[in-house]
């Protein structure tokens, strides 16, 4: 079956999503990752769309949720290089990514997660 | 150079070959990139609710030419149960179908001229059209 890799590093799940997904690919990566981040202990989630040249409601819906379940999970997420075009778009559909961090770039998604872990955004001190 | 084609809509495959046509077509009647992707979004949302609400359908993409002007029009038909009320639909956040309720609404705001024609029983038609 089609996926989209999944790359651990350190407490972080980093994500390119390099292809025009379909619905189906959409949620499959949705679980995946909450899969992930339980089974790696993980702490934050970088998603990177800057290959993706649309982005409608219901990928956008998959990112919120994406942002909801790490958060549940104890995670960070932060979505990265958002091309202008698919921002400008995203907006006038009506659709603004409430409770999503974003990032221009990996290097800047990379430093807010670490920052936002360091500061123990959202986060109790635990043993894991 | 006229574009005039119809894709079938009934698998969420298909919602990614709409989204390749219309941007193809959008490509090649020079729309610049921002116009590119607002039809491609509004494409990918009404090729959805065809395929969630209407049970599946066509999807026709063809180009227009009127006084001068260069234009993209998308039509989305299904044979489904149809919308009761399209007011009720058109509003922001409005769903029957579990999703954020933005995609008929979205798309209308994505396009410079929507229009819908629905008979409960019978099926529905959306219309949006781009001028460049």
């Amino acid at each position: 079956m089609e996926r989209i890799p999944i790359l651990k590093m350190n407490e972080f799940l980093l994500v390119s999503i390099q292809v025009d997904m379909h619905d189906r690919l959409a949620m499959t990566l949705q679980d995946d990752l909450t899969e992930r981040i339980v089974r790696d202990r993980a702490r934050g989630v970088l998603i990177d769309i800057s290959s993706l040249e649309v982005v409608d409601s219901f990928i956008g819906r998959m990112i919120g949720n994406i942002a909801a379940m790490a958060r549940v999970l104890d995670a960070e997420t932060v979505v990265v290089g958002m091309r202008p075009a698919v921002a400008i778009t995203l907006v006038e559909l009506g659709l603004s990514l409430d409770g999503v961090r974003t990032s221009l770039n990996v290097d800047k998604g990379m430093e807010l997660l670490r920052t936002a872990l360091a500061n123990g955004d959202g986060h109790h001190d635990d043993d894991r | 150079m006229t574009i005039d084609e119809t894709l079938p809509v009934r698998s969420s495959n298909d919602i990614v070959v709409v989204r390749q046509m219309v941007r193809a077509s959008a490509v090649q009647l020079g729309f610049n990139l921002v116009e590119q992707t607002k039809i491609v979004t509004a494409a990918s949302e009404l090729a959805r609710n065809t395929i969630d609400y209407g049970g599946g359908g066509v999807a026709r993409v063809q180009s227009l030419r009127q006084a001068g002007r260069i234009g993209l029009r998308l039509t989305f038909e299904d044979k489904g149960p149809g919308i009761a009320d399209i007011e009720l639909a058109l509003k922001d956040g409005y769903t029957t179908g579990g999703g954020l309720g933005l995609g008929l609404s979205g798309a209308k705001r994505l396009s410079n001229e929507f229009a819908i024609e629905s008979r409960p029983g019978e099926g529905t038609r959306v219309t949006i059209t781009r001028w460049k």
